[in-house]
């Protein structure tokens, strides 16, 4: 199988109050196109940053990460703007709507963003007619011109899915995506989010403390002090 | 992405907080309002100007001379055929019978049917010509109601009675103030000589005005004219010179008043630059999901300075919109200051030129904080940074402050042509401002530092807000101060002025009598030691010619005068008089003394003399040789002679005395004023509590059209303030609800925020009161040659109404979270 992602032996470290704070160290491992996998560890373990480097929201200090064949520390930060543009998702455990925009056109924004080479699909539907699709499939066609405040917390989590594949990327990462939630309103995100990834065969990378929902992955790292501790894939 | 996508995401973005880009909007209205509404008076009076230059005249030339216009003069070629009108002017006393009471007024003699162009506006409208016929005078409104008199009484001027015709309403070229001061009486021309008013001495201004014949091409005329005119040391004026120097003169005022205006928009600005730093800062989680999604930071930036400039525009357009119906107003407020009468034109140049300014310079100052947009990373939305990014002194960065700086230069230099003042100008603001950011940051860090701990809760609380995220201090304190600055500085030059006149009246006497002939200063003496009147002062005055300066002819320009001066003779300095340099002439006793003369430094500085200098004087055609032996510092008062000669050299001369007399009364002063007039004509009264009545109205005049203009920038002040104070409250809400939430009383949350923005207020008003002093203490020394003296209740109202109105506006703020539940604030405000 194509390797989407290759982290090689990372490390990131921070300098606070004239001291050097090693987050993480020496992690590498490798995604499969298509596969799902949950980064798991404690408070600290640094499973969010080791996602902000891994979608290119961050440089690492030292080692290199590969996303779809590209080496991220080439690129500057509009380089790697595009690149999270075209092959990225994200999912966030705060939503991260834009609160002045309504549903529907939170979702239209991946793909506006594109710019007009994208803005249909093969189909020859629109942007706005690609993104009402999409709020259909996540439940929502009734919530389209609502705004973020006027919505539930798992509404806004579903138009957060419904944002995270319009751009039809390739990876979707996703950090804490049932942070926010309660245990009936989680469940249904969760059979959401792996129900729209199987149908678009996107590798989905979690970020969780949430056992139950790091199971349902094929993967599992588990991270400790900055470090990979266990690397366990299911057969 | 396309670049419509950006106009919508910035239309998308800014829907819901369009309330508050109103806020931003408004701190530059008034500024822009102010800006259109002087440049609009300015470009409407220029229009007005060529359109009455003629009626300003009111002749096609005017020839001016202090000791009348040579026959030789009037004999000229050019002047064959043309009507020909005479006036003679000067100062002199009229006794009013009916109120026997009399004043000092500017006595004007005409002949011929002057105004050529324009009209005399008289009540009744006949005596405007009648007057000249007969007996009979023109009394400026004013001075009639003042006296009490009416049409058909009559007046004593000199020896002769004349009959009042009716009342001056207004003069071609003249406005209402300078009618006002100089109060004028018109009466026949033929009267000035027999009334015995025209001595040696006396100060005569001739002016005789000419109409040619119609279709006289007047520039061709004067092209042979004028230098003819010029060669006989003639002044003359035309309706083309009247026209350039109003012009010139209107140029400076509406400069003046634009300049006014911009402060108002610079304010303004600062007010934009520190809503578009809170916006910016509510908008990086936003920012950076975007950037998560793939906005290139370029197009981040892009949104959000589409969104200012839009606002900018629209700001700009209400701006001009107000401006223009502002601009009504000014011609009101002008009516009595302006010899013209100015008239309400829309002028579109003016409405360009706000608009494009105001959107421009709101613009340059909000790019700072706009620039941070670009450095926003995506990694905000794992973890939310509370302050924007640090704004990196990169390249742009530097272009935007030094784009700021050349754009306030370049238009205070438009508006002054003067680089170095336009210099001055901008450096001084940026002094200001630089001072009062730099005085906030201190408060900051040594609150911070000195920190009360032991202190209770509330004055904690109420301190640290001064230092904490998403505080105020910085911005209120720069926009407050200015504004204190501005509106202080005003205050004090006002209060200058009129103290200056009012110690000059309580020192020097608050009575002089000009013209005390040498003959009746004995009688003088009596009369006031008979009224109970004390006399403080009395200076001999002799009339004199500068004939030579260090061995160097002074030229006789004849008409002009230049060269005639007034001197005085002592052997003591007088009390207002310092000695600068040299030592004070010893008295002279024979002819083969040296005659040491002392100059005063004003004196000495425009004749270019040193001690040591020789100067010769012609005194009623006697040379005397004399040796500048010293320089003397004089305060201004009415009895300044600029040169002092020793006794012994003028006793003799042809001269005349300035006597002050000090009055308990305004009856007693009338009673003495009366007496003087009636037993001595000749002497003219100044009643200086008069002319402290005159300055205050004209002051009162010119200070309304200052404060009017003045009160843009305190109002934008105020909406700066309360615009910040407001946009804070977005972010100052939830703590303010967990605070209550948490169990705060209402009484609490009030003393906290009290606190604080009595804090910000205060160390503002400090700061811009310590700001306004010095600028008011170097135009005292350099522009008005005063002392400045601090008022210390415009101090304190200016400190308590600076601090108050801080603290009211910091508890308007928080009136919502101390009224409502928390929980409901918290769904309203999310």
């Amino acid at each position: 199988m194509e390797t989407i992602l290759k982290v090689s032996n990372i490390s990131k470290t921070y300098r606070a109050a004239g001291r050097v704070l090693t987050v993480l160290e020496h992690i590498s491992f490798s995604v499969e196109t298509g596969s799902t996998m949950a980064i798991v560890g404690p408070s600290g373990s640094g499973k969010t940053t080791l996602l902000g480097l891994c979608a290119g929201l961050d440089r690492c200090s030292d080692g290199s990460v590969q996303l779809n064949g590209i080496v991220l520390e080439s690129l500057d930060e509009d380089e790697r703007a595009v690149m999270r543009n075209r092959y990225v998702g994200f999912i966030f455990q705060n939503f991260q709507l834009l609160p002045t925009l309504t549903a529907l056109e939170n979702v239209m924004v991946p793909m506006e963003l594109r710019g007009p080479a994208f803005a249909k699909d093969s189909a020859g539907k629109g942007v706005r007619e690609m993104a009402k699709a999409l709020m259909g499939k996540v439940g929502l066609e009734d919530r389209l011109h609502h705004y973020p405040a006027q919505l539930s917390g798992g509404e806004q989590q579903r138009v957060s899915l419904a944002r995270a594949f319009a751009g039809q990327p390739r990876i979707l990462f996703a950090d804490e995506p049932t942070g926010n939630l309660d245990a009936e309103t989680s469940e249904k995100i969760v059979q959401l989010l792996f129900e729209l990834n199987r149908e678009a065969g996107t590798t989905l990378i979690i970020v969780t403390h949430n056992l139950e929902l790091a199971a349902a992955t094929q993967r599992i790292i588990r991270l400790a002090g900055g470090r990979i501790v266990d690397d366990h894939e299911k057969k | 992405m396309r670049p419509w996508w950006l106009f919508v995401m910035a239309w998308r973005d800014s829907r819901r907080n369009r309330g508050r880009l109103f806020l931003f909007i408004s701190s530059v209205v008034l500024g822009i309002a102010a800006l259109v509404s002087t440049l609009s008076f300015g470009y409407n009076l220029r229009e007005d100007v060529d359109d009455q230059a003629k009626e300003l005249v009111g002749a096609d030339l005017v020839l001016r001379g202090r000791h009348g216009i040579r026959d030789s003069v009037q004999a000229m070629k050019a002047f064959a055929g043309a009507r020909r009108s005479e006036q003679k002017s000067m100062a002199s006393m009229v006794f009013f019978p009916r109120s026997q009471s009399s004043r000092l007024v500017q006595l004007i003699g005409l002949s011929g049917d002057y105004p050529y162009y324009g009209t005399i506006e008289t009540k009744p409208a006949s005596a405007a010509m009648e007057f000249r016929r007969k007996p009979e005078a023109l009394v400026d409104q004013t001075l009639m109601l003042e006296f009490g008199v009416r049409v058909g009484d009559s007046i004593r001027v000199g020896t002769i009675d004349l009959v009042i015709a009716g009342a001056l309403i207004k003069m071609p070229g003249r406005n209402q103030v300078s009618l006002t001061v100089s109060a004028p009486v018109y009466i026949p021309l033929r009267y000035i000589d027999s009334a015995g008013l025209e001595r040696k001495g006396s100060q005569i201004e001739s002016e005789v005005y000419y109409q040619f014949k119609p279709g006289t091409d007047m520039s061709k005329l004067m092209d042979t004219l004028g230098p003819d005119l010029d060669s006989e040391h003639v002044r003359y004026e035309t309706v083309e010179i009247r026209k350039e120097r109003m012009t010139r003169a209107f140029k400076d005022l509406s400069q003046f008043l634009t300049l006014i205006s911009f402060i108002a928009l610079l304010l303004g600005c600062i007010g934009v630059a520190s809503s578009v730093n809170i916006y910016i800062r509510e908008k990086i989680a936003g920012v950076a999901v975007l950037r998560c999604l793939g906005l290139k930071s370029r197009g981040a930036f892009l949104i959000y300075l589409i969104q200012v400039l839009a606002i900018g525009m629209v700001g700009s357009l209400l701006g001009a919109g107000l401006g223009v119906a502002v601009q009504q107003v000014l011609p009101m407020l002008f009516k009595d200051i302006l010899p013209v009468e100015a008239h309400f034109r829309l002028s579109w140049p003016a409405i360009g030129e706000g608009i494009g300014i105001g959107t421009a310079i709101a613009l340059l100052f909000a790019l700072p904080p706009l620039l941070a947009v670009r450095k926003i990373s995506p990694l905000n939305t794992l973890r939310l940074a509370v302050e924007p990014p640090a704004a990196d002194w990169d390249g742009w960065k530097a272009t935007v402050y030094t784009t700021v700086f050349v754009f306030i230069t370049l238009f205070s230099y438009a508006q002054m042509e003067k680089l170095g003042k336009a210099l001055v100008f901008t450096l001084s603001i940026l002094g200001a401002f630089l001072l009062l950011a730099g005085a906030a940051k201190l408060l900051m860090a040594a609150v911070r530092r000195f920190f009360p701990g032991r202190w209770n809760y509330l004055w904690r609380q109420g301190f640290a807000n001064l230092y904490r995220p998403n505080n105020q201090t910085l911005i209120l304190v720069v926009t407050i101060g200015l504004g204190t600055t501005f509106i202080g500085t005003l205050f004090f030059i006002q209060q200058l002025l009129l103290d200056r006149v009012n110690i000059l009246a309580s020192t020097d006497g608050n009575m002089v009598l000009y013209d005390v002939q040498p003959t009746q200063i004995a009688g003088v003496r009596r009369l006031a030691s008979e009224m109970k009147v004390q006399l403080v002062d009395d200076v001999p005055v002799v009339a004199v010619r500068v004939a030579s300066v260090k061995g160097i002819a002074r030229d006789d320009d004849g008409a002009r005068g230049r060269n005639d001066t007034r001197v005085t003779y002592s052997d003591t300095l007088r009390p207002a008089e310092k000695l600068v340099a040299g030592k004070l002439g010893p008295p002279v006793h024979s002819p083969r003394d040296v005659i040491h003369v002392s100059y005063d430094d004003d004196a000495a500085m425009s004749s270019g003399v040193q001690i040591g200098d020789q100067v010769v004087f012609d005194v009623q055609g006697v040379e005397i040789t004399t040796v500048v032996g010293s320089i003397r510092h004089l305060e201004r008062s009415p009895l300044r002679q600029g040169i002092l000669f020793p006794s012994g050299v003028l006793e003799s001369a042809p001269q005349f005395h300035i006597v002050t007399a000090m009055l308990r009364s305004p009856e007693a002063s009338a009673r003495f004023q009366r007496s003087v007039v009636q037993q001595f004509p000749g002497i003219l009264v100044v009643d200086l509590a008069l002319v402290v009545n005159v300055l205050q109205d004209i002051l009162g005049k010119i200070g309304a059209v200052i404060r009017f203009m003045a009160g843009f920038s305190m109002l934008t002040g105020l909406i700066v303030l309360i615009a910040s104070v407001l946009i804070s409250k977005f972010q100052r809400i939830q703590e303010s609800v967990l605070l209550r939430t948490l169990g705060a009383s209402r009484r609490q949350v009030l003393v906290i925020t009290m606190l604080e923005y009595f804090f910000i207020g205060a160390l503002a008003a400090v700061i811009g009161i310590g700001l306004s002093m010095t600028f008011s203490m170097v135009l005292a020394k350099f522009i008005f040659e005063a002392v400045f003296v601090p008022n210390w209740w415009v101090v304190g109202g200016l400190f308590a109404g600076v601090s108050l109105l801080t603290v009211l506006i910091g508890l308007y703020n928080v009136r919502g979270v101390l009224n409502r539940p928390p929980l409901e604030i918290l769904r309203r405000e999310g």
